[in-house]
């Protein structure tokens, strides 16, 4: 239990964090003619920021349900390859149940934190998160659904960089000691930069193309020395 | 022609457990291939790294609040300050800043 409780302390940034961000995108739910009961469940289910927000822009122009199904794998692929990692840090062994949970609740946010346990991620730990987040992440679309457009744009502007200072959080501290992380960093940043601001490819395209590009130039140009990192 | 959205939530509901589940469930042995493990070791600060920028500009009324946003909440991680400080900085800073523009 001290590993759930361990969690939820760490997962009341991550909650606070999501209620700003599922805040915005009731916003666009409600554009797409979701109610406030739709938009909890959908947060409740899908637990993805990117993916939701595809989904919803698609729920308004009516696409056919099997454009949904490609629309979310596009925007969700970057999953695959953080499943992939995540099987890295849970104990061999471990129960089915638990790998189905902690897939289920597979977001930047739950994954950021179970690669940072060392040197296996305790799924109560993970749980202790959840717990308070995802109910976050429901009540925060609802919420964004009913009143969006009452709150002042100044603090919904605000709030919407609370997702990213998490982000920052995550990956800046490692980079002091990993000089291979800072400079991928620092490509990332410019890469996406670039992508994103004189070609058309979308957001999350952008986000898949240079995981796969620039993790690869990674793995080739500055191989992991020892076992340092998730077995 | 206007579909169920319940159905809707079904078919996103389904297919992005699939998406999450299976290298998940699959993979169930340490991998030993050198170049994907050092792969996975780097994915997470690329995929973050992208999504972090230049998304924090354009989230942001005034794209310098995003700007502001981004310097700082490195500056604040740089100097390891938690999840919490980190995020509570880059949240100021906009607000701050956009009260001045």
């Amino acid at each position: 239990m001290n590993s759930f409780r361990k969690g939820l302390k760490d997962g009341l940034p991550i909650g606070f964090g999501y209620f700003a961000v599922a805040f915005s995108l009731g916003i666009i739910a409600a554009g797409a003619g979701l109610t406030p009961f739709q938009g909890f469940l959908a947060s409740l289910l899908v637990n993805a920021s990117a993916g939701e927000n595809a989904a919803f822009i698609a729920i308004k122009e009516s696409v056919p349900y099997l454009q949904m199904v490609m629309i979310m794998i596009v925007s969700n692929i970057r999953y695959v390859l953080m499943s992939f990692a995540l099987s890295q840090k849970i104990r061999p062994g471990t129960a089915l149940i638990h790998r189905l949970i902690l897939g289920f609740f597979l977001t930047d946010e739950y994954f950021a934190l179970a690669v940072s346990q060392d040197p296996y991620c305790d799924p109560y730990y993970s749980y202790g998160a959840i717990s308070f987040a995802a109910p976050c992440w429901a009540s925060g679309t609802a919420l964004g659904i009913v009143m969006g457009n009452i709150l002042p744009g100044r603090i919904v502007s605000a709030l919407s960089v609370a997702l990213f200072g998490m982000f920052l959080a995550i990956i800046i501290p490692p980079a002091r000691t990993s000089r291979p992380i800072a400079i991928l960093i620092v490509i990332s940043f410019i890469s996406s930069y670039l992508l994103n601001t004189f070609t058309s490819v979308s957001e999350s395209t952008a986000t898949i193309i240079l995981t796969i590009a620039l993790s690869s130039l990674g793995a080739i140009l500055f191989p992991v020395k020892g076992d340092n990192h998730a077995q | 022609m206007r579909n169920n959205i319940y159905i809707y939530i079904a078919v996103m509901t389904i297919t992005v457990f699939l998406v999450r589940v299976l290298p998940l469930t699959i993979i169930r042995r340490p991998i030993t291939n050198r170049f994907i493990r050092d792969f996975l070791y780097y994915v997470p600060y690329v995929t973050l790294s992208v999504m972090t920028f230049p998304a924090i500009i354009n989230a942001t009324e005034n794209p310098l609040a995003g700007a502001a946003a981004l310097i700082f909440g490195i500056i604040a991680a740089y100097r390891g300050m938690g999840l919490f400080k980190v995020t509570v900085i880059c949240c100021l800073c906009v607000l701050i800043i956009e009260y001045f523009l």
